[in-house]
């Protein structure tokens, strides 16, 4: 079994934490609103094909906001560091949730160091109107629809009733870091649609078919505006397919990747 | 001792709290009638004159959204109030500088308010409850420094006369500063800051402003007062006024005591009626994690929300102070004594159903009984004697903070 390295890259202006397990090639996994995702199964079975490379957003899992930090912007120019850094060379970028919008920003910039971009429920954009809630205010809802809308299966959820307090810290933390990142505009940047013609990679978009945050016909409409991009429904999965349904989540990837 | 008569100006008229999940942030509108509002604006508007009249000073405020506070934009009525009244101080505490997009916009309004009252203005800055934050779309991290950066901004506007400045921070851009009309006070208007802690006391104290503490009570009021004093006293090596500090509690006087308590239970209503839904008392980012996350222990448990305080647990905080003239002014020279002194009492006179006349009952007993002898107390208000006095008052018990007293106190 390849052992999980944790370590603090030193990039101007911030120590970023990350996290590399495995070998083959590279995948850059850019995780959502929930945190890191290298605790979960499907983690390691990724690892066993590829050098899995995930880097922490400053904030998230008991790491601190740089106070020269405003926004998401300030994320993408730290990860184009980060790119040059690790010396990423056709690698697979891969983005959860607001980690998908981030890949999609670094995208928009500059695909060279890529060979293919997976986006799993990504924000980012917004394809409705002034007057249409495209993307659920998860921080205006109640905790138990919070819930209904990010699961499909809300009993899988994480119980907070039974986290150690310093569990539910880091909770309460990553929640700040998340609204910090994506406030305003509410977890999309207006003028992305208009740059999403620069992506010249294969790009699949994975998406749980219950998701009530970002839905399928969002991810639709997100997917019609990325050139050749296509994109795949799983059923019975929420916001999270890798966490509800993670073989399948995996085939997808796998079958991507190697194609 | 200044005393500041204030009302939030709730609408009361509401269904059962079972029949909604908020009365902030979500509460539908179609549940206030708007010849009620019409009656009850008038209502507090003429509370406010009677104030003026019997020699009250006058307080104001604003929230958003919400059934227990109809005044979304406090300046609007300390405007009427400016020109309807002829003595009273004119505090509004405060502006929610943090939420405000515009600095400017609020230094022109302070300005305009003041020089309309001829000079009669102090002007408040608050970072504002929980709550605000999802009616102002405003992110709260670092809502301190987004505060004291429009304050900066602000007293500049008011104070230079010589045409256009410019003002490029990290959070408010204005190129071309240079407002009409000016400030009538010079070289500007007090101005009041409200403190939660030691920490926000010490900012407060650094620039001589008025610090406001709202309903800590005993638990908190020493610390936040000394955080205030020490912070004076380091940053200008001299003893802050007894004036630069206030405090904030419901107030109700009585013929009887019987009466009195009656009347105080109506004031409950501020607290009893604050049922917020968990996702806008706990927004990200305004509260530091552990905060946060102690909030969502309590939401997940039960609904957390609302508490249902008593009157003798929040006499007993120091919350209320309720009674005859002699037991309210005893209770509230037990306070001023145990919190080291405090030149200005915001008396929160008016709550939920309570009546105009139930109202000005106690306003007329407060200022013909009371009144005068918390003058008298702070006329003899002495450094070195309150030291010694406050040293000889052992600390009370902290007793449980709720989430809800911790939310007031901003």
């Amino acid at each position: 079994m390849t052992t999980i390295d944790r370590s603090t890259l030193t990039l101007p202006g911030v120590d970023l934490q990350i996290v590399r397990k495995g070998s083959g090639p590279q995948v850059l996994l850019l995780h959502g609103g929930g945190g890191p995702v290298d605790h979960l199964p499907f983690f390691d079975r990724l690892a066993k094909h590829y050098e899995v490379m995930q880097p922490v957003h400053p904030g998230f899992a008991g790491t601190a906001i740089p106070e020269h930090f405003d926004n998401l912007q300030d994320l993408i120019f730290l990860y184009l560091d980060l790119i040059d850094s690790l010396d990423l060379n056709d690698a697979i970028l891969m983005g959860f949730s607001m980690g998908g919008w981030a890949a999609a920003e670094i995208a928009v910039m500059n695909t060279q160091r890529f060979s293919k971009m997976v986006l799993v429920d990504s924000v980012g954009v917004k394809p409705g109107g002034p007057f249409d809630r495209d993307i659920a205010d998860v921080f205006a809802l109640p905790p138990a629809e919070q819930l209904r809308v990010a699961w499909h299966d809300p009993s899988k959820a994480p119980d907070t009733a039974t986290m150690t307090d310093d569990e539910l810290q880091t909770l309460a933390a990553d929640r700040i870091a998340l609204g910090f990142y994506t406030w305003e505009p509410y977890m999309h940047n207006p003028k992305l649609p208009g740059r999403l013609h620069r992506i010249d990679i294969p790009t699949l978009l994975i998406w749980g078919e219950s998701d009530g945050i970002v839905t399928p016909r969002y991810g639709r409409a997100f997917c019609d505006m990325i050139p050749g991009a296509r994109m795949v429904v799983i059923p019975k999965a929420g916001h999270s397919p890798h966490l509800e349904q993670p073989e399948e989540f995996l085939k997808h990837f796998l079958e991507f990747a190697a194609s | 001792m200044r005393t500041w008569f204030f009302t939030e100006n709730a609408y009361p008229y509401l269904p059962d709290a079972d029949s909604y999940e908020s009365i902030r942030v979500n509460l539908p509108n179609r549940h206030f009638d708007p010849d009620s509002g019409a009656d009850l604006y008038h209502m507090y508007l003429d509370m406010w004159c009677a104030a003026d009249e019997m020699g009250l000073e006058i307080m104001n405020n604003e929230h958003h959204q919400t059934a227990t506070c109809m005044v979304p934009a406090a300046p609007i009525l300390l405007g009427i109030l400016a020109r309807e009244t002829k003595k009273a101080r004119l505090l509004i505490l405060g502006n929610p500088v943090a939420n405000r997009k515009q600095p400017i916009r609020v230094a022109e309004e302070m300005a305009l308010i003041d020089v309309l009252s001829r000079g009669r203005l102090e002007c408040g800055f608050v970072r504002g409850v929980p709550y605000e934050v999802a009616p102002a779309n405003a992110f709260p991290y670092r809502g301190t420094e987004k505060l004291w950066e429009a304050h900066d901004l602000i007293m500049k506007a008011w104070t230079h006369h010589d045409g256009p400045f410019s003002f490029e921070g990290r959070w408010f851009h204005a190129r071309q500063v240079n407002i009409w009309p000016r400030p009538y006070q010079q070289p500007h208007p007090p101005v009041w800051v409200t403190m939660g802690s030691a920490n926000s006391a010490v900012q407060v104290a650094e620039r001589k402003h008025t610090g406001a503490v709202f309903l800590a009570g005993y638990p908190n009021i020493r610390n936040i007062f000394d955080g205030y004093r020490q912070g004076y006293l380091d940053n200008h090596r001299e003893e802050s006024p007894l004036d630069r500090m206030a405090y904030c509690a419901l107030i109700y006087v009585g013929e009887t005591e019987k009466a009195a308590l009656e009347g105080a239970n109506k004031l409950l209503w501020y607290m009893t009626s604050n049922k917020v839904a968990p996702q806008f008392s706990n927004p990200p980012g305004y509260h530091p994690p552990s905060t946060a996350a102690n909030i969502m222990r309590g939401t997940h448990s039960s609904s957390g929300l609302p508490l249902v305080p008593k009157l003798d647990e929040q006499m007993a905080r120091g919350n209320v102070f309720a009674g005859t003239p002699d037991q309210v002014f005893q209770q509230i020279k037990s306070l001023w004594e145990y919190s080291g002194g405090f030149g200005n009492l915001l008396m929160m006179g008016q709550a939920g159903f309570m009546t105009f006349d139930e109202t000005l009952k106690s306003m007329k007993l407060f200022t013909e009984e009371v009144y005068p002898r918390l003058k008298e107390l702070t006329a003899s208000y002495d450094p070195g004697a309150m030291k010694e006095l406050r040293a000889s008052l052992p600390d009370v018990q902290a007793v449980d903070i709720s989430n809800m007293a911790n939310e007031f106190v901003r």
